[in-house]
């Protein structure tokens, strides 16, 4: 979905500045470091992604942005100037809080106007732009309300409204969706990406789940125990992950740990396997082949000597409704995840479970990894 | 089904009736005696008013003793200047004691809603623990601290903030000083209540639209605490109104709050029918405030939906 996208402006060359530059920035608390010598730039009219396990310190990092927190060590840039010592309530970037934090006090239109008022904005002014952010949330018509009138979804468009009203540099959105049900966050998803496309605004989104970080993200950094692990594309992350930590991290995978022979040949505990390219690494050197279960065939008949082919038994089958996850066991009494898309109406799977079968897969499927 | 519904909710309803009966023995009940008393007038006699009900006169010793009831003590009370006085300044110590309080009493409670949360039980320990000593003995040590030689003057000495020492007890100073002290966890307690309960989140959303902290705390802090703000002024108000251990131990003879006047008009003056009178009409000016208080309750049960 993200391919599709334009280049964000400016970023190609990289001769200009970018809208926020990470200079070797870490935050303790304590003896615990939340955020180590981090170093990263994100580009103007960017959807960034900050994603990772929870504790990986990604709100941490939004939160400096926002001036919540202060860097232990290192510079924050907006623009090109250090904002570390802005007050928050000084910095031109606004956050969407993960609660939504809105003013239980005031009324739909008294949180959105919130912002504009402490800029002594005129009341018309107010009023005209309140208006622009209830129309652009589809909230027209609930500017009185109370907010405990509000659904979940309505609060969390609120939310969203009073975070953009002043028109930020970047907007900062804390774990947005978490608080929807799955229905209304897929659909919330491409409303966001929409919106982010209208306004051009910058968007940096803080995510646990991966699958909303690759739907909406132009860029994706995967954060761990305070560092960066790979900063790519979606679909990048997802087809060439820089580690095994992000395979495993980003979507299912299997994993077949193996050995250089040759030129494109591999052998591991399943028999000589091939790959496409092999990149940098030369004969003999250990290195780990990531299968997508997706990318996997699955065959009753022996599949034809060009591919990559092992037999196993179904050992266990995960229904999905499109797709099924079937696990099978092979030879060297390892697992091997293989998803097909359940294509007959009826609701009648091709294998079952003990069932004799072949996975295959051509040699340009598989991601090999040295570390 | 409605069998167990009917079953439930007969039981709810003679839960209820639990409170009103309560209120009904401990409250009405008295009232109504007091009430009656205040209509009489002062007699020589056991018990010192008249008339008295006599229930072997029948139906017409009933008519005679209401025939008898008369609203004197009402005119009394309305027309010397000593009662209106009374129940004047004793509002008058009542607001000044209650803003004071609140002034105090919000900071204090603001710091232990934002202190740590491992603190916070002990915090609200140390403000009950002074109830762990009578309150009698607390006012008590107020007048050792207070005279002239006591700790307060000594304190002030040392630290050159008065070259003699002051008077500061038998004044309206002293009555302020014991009534806050006395009333401060009554302000505190519910105001730690509603700060405690707020979201962190909502100041840190005030900072990140621009609204710096001193202006935050006006914008959000304060809109928000009104509750226990409510709560807070009126758990102290009513009680200092009818205050009367503080004053009498630590005010001047120039002071005289409405329950002194009612003491002295029930033990030294043996005047039951204007005591029952004064303690009637104090009802009727806390009620004022009472219902205030009663319909913000209401409104804040309604938004809590």
């Amino acid at each position: 979905m993200a391919e599709g996208r334009e280049e964000p402006q400016n970023w190609q060359g990289r001769e200009k500045l970018p809208l926020v530059r990470f200079e070797g920035v870490s935050k303790r608390f304590g003896a615990v470091a939340a955020v180590e010598s981090l170093t990263l730039d994100i580009a103007q009219g960017e959807f960034f992604a900050l994603l990772g396990p929870s504790g990986c310190g990604k709100t941490t990092l939004l939160r400096m942005v926002a001036g919540f927190e202060t860097p232990s060590e290192g510079r924050i840039l907006l623009d090109g100037e250090d904002i570390v010592t802005v007050p928050p309530h000084r910095r031109p970037v606004n956050m969407m809080f993960q609660s939504y934090a809105l003013f239980p006090h005031l009324s739909v239109e008294g949180n959105i106007a919130f912002g504009l008022r402490q800029e002594k904005a005129s009341r018309a002014e107010i009023g005209e732009r309140v208006a622009e952010m209830l129309t652009l949330t589809r909230l027209q018509g609930y500017g009185p309300r109370r907010i405990d009138e509000l659904s979940g979804g309505q609060r969390q468009r609120v939310a969203l409204a009073r975070s953009l009203i002043k028109r930020p540099r970047v907007l900062l959105l804390d774990e947005p969706l978490a608080a929807l049900d799955k229905k209304l966050r897929a659909e919330t998803q491409f409303e966001l990406m929409e919106l982010q496309r209208k306004l051009r605004t910058t968007f940096v989104i803080v995510t646990h789940d991966q699958e909303e970080a690759m739907i909406v993200a132009d860029r994706i950094a995967v954060m761990n125990h305070g560092r960066l692990i790979q900063v790519a594309k979606p679909a990048e992350i997802y087809e060439r992950p820089n580690s095994r930590w992000v395979a495993d991290f980003i979507g299912e995978v299997t994993m077949i740990a193996g050995r250089i022979a040759g030129a494109g040949a591999i052998d591991s505990a399943l028999g000589q396997l091939h790959i496409a390219e092999s990149g940098p690494v030369k004969a003999g050197d250990s290195i780990w082949l990531a299968l997508r279960p997706e990318k996997i065939r699955m065959s009753a008949e022996r599949p034809p000597s060009d591919v990559n082919s092992v037999a196993g038994t179904v050992f266990e089958i995960g229904y999905r409704g499109d797709t099924s996850v079937y696990k099978v066991r092979l030879a060297d009494r390892s697992l091997m995840k293989v998803a097909l898309a359940n294509v007959s109406a009826r609701g009648q799977a091709p294998f079952t479970v003990d069932d004799l079968v072949w996975l295959s897969w051509p040699p340009d499927a598989a991601i090999v990894l040295t570390g | 089904m409605r069998g167990a519904d009917n079953k439930r909710s007969l039981g709810a309803r003679r839960a209820v009736l639990v409170p009103y009966l309560w209120l009904a023995i401990f409250f009405l009940a008295p009232f109504v005696i007091v009430f009656k008393i205040s209509l009489s007038q002062t007699a020589i006699a056991q018990p010192p008013y008249l008339p008295v009900i006599d229930l072997s006169a029948g139906w017409p010793g009933l008519k005679d003793f209401a025939r008898q009831l008369s609203l004197d003590t009402y005119g009394l009370i309305g027309t010397d200047p000593l009662y209106l006085m009374s129940y004047l300044k004793s509002l008058e110590v009542a607001a000044i004691s209650t803003a004071l309080l609140l002034v105090l009493g919000y900071p204090i409670a603001y710091g232990m809603a934002r202190a740590p949360r491992a603190w916070q039980p002990i915090l609200v320990m140390a403000v009950v623990l002074p109830f762990w000593t009578s309150f009698l003995i607390r006012v008590y040590a107020w007048i050792n601290i207070l005279q002239r030689d006591g700790l307060l003057n000594h304190l002030l000495l040392k630290l050159h903030v008065i070259d003699q020492p002051a008077a500061w007890l038998s004044s309206d100073k002293a009555i302020y000083i014991g009534v806050v002290y006395s009333y401060l966890p009554f302000m505190v307690l519910p105001l730690y209540a509603t700060l405690e309960k707020m979201d962190e989140s909502l100041l840190e959303a005030a900072a990140d639209l621009g609204c710096p902290r001193w202006k935050a705390f006006w914008l959000v802090v304060m809109p928000l605490s009104l509750p226990g703000i409510a709560a807070g002024a009126m758990l102290c108000f009513i009680p200092i109104v009818g205050e009367f251990v503080i004053p009498d131990l630590l005010g001047g003879s120039e002071t005289l709050m409405i329950g002194q006047t009612l003491w002295t008009e029930f033990f030294s003056n043996r005047d039951w029918p204007v005591a029952s009178a004064i303690a009637v009409a104090l009802l009727g000016f806390l009620l004022v405030p009472i219902l205030f208080y009663e319909r913000l309750q209401q409104r804040s049960l309604e938004d809590g939906r």
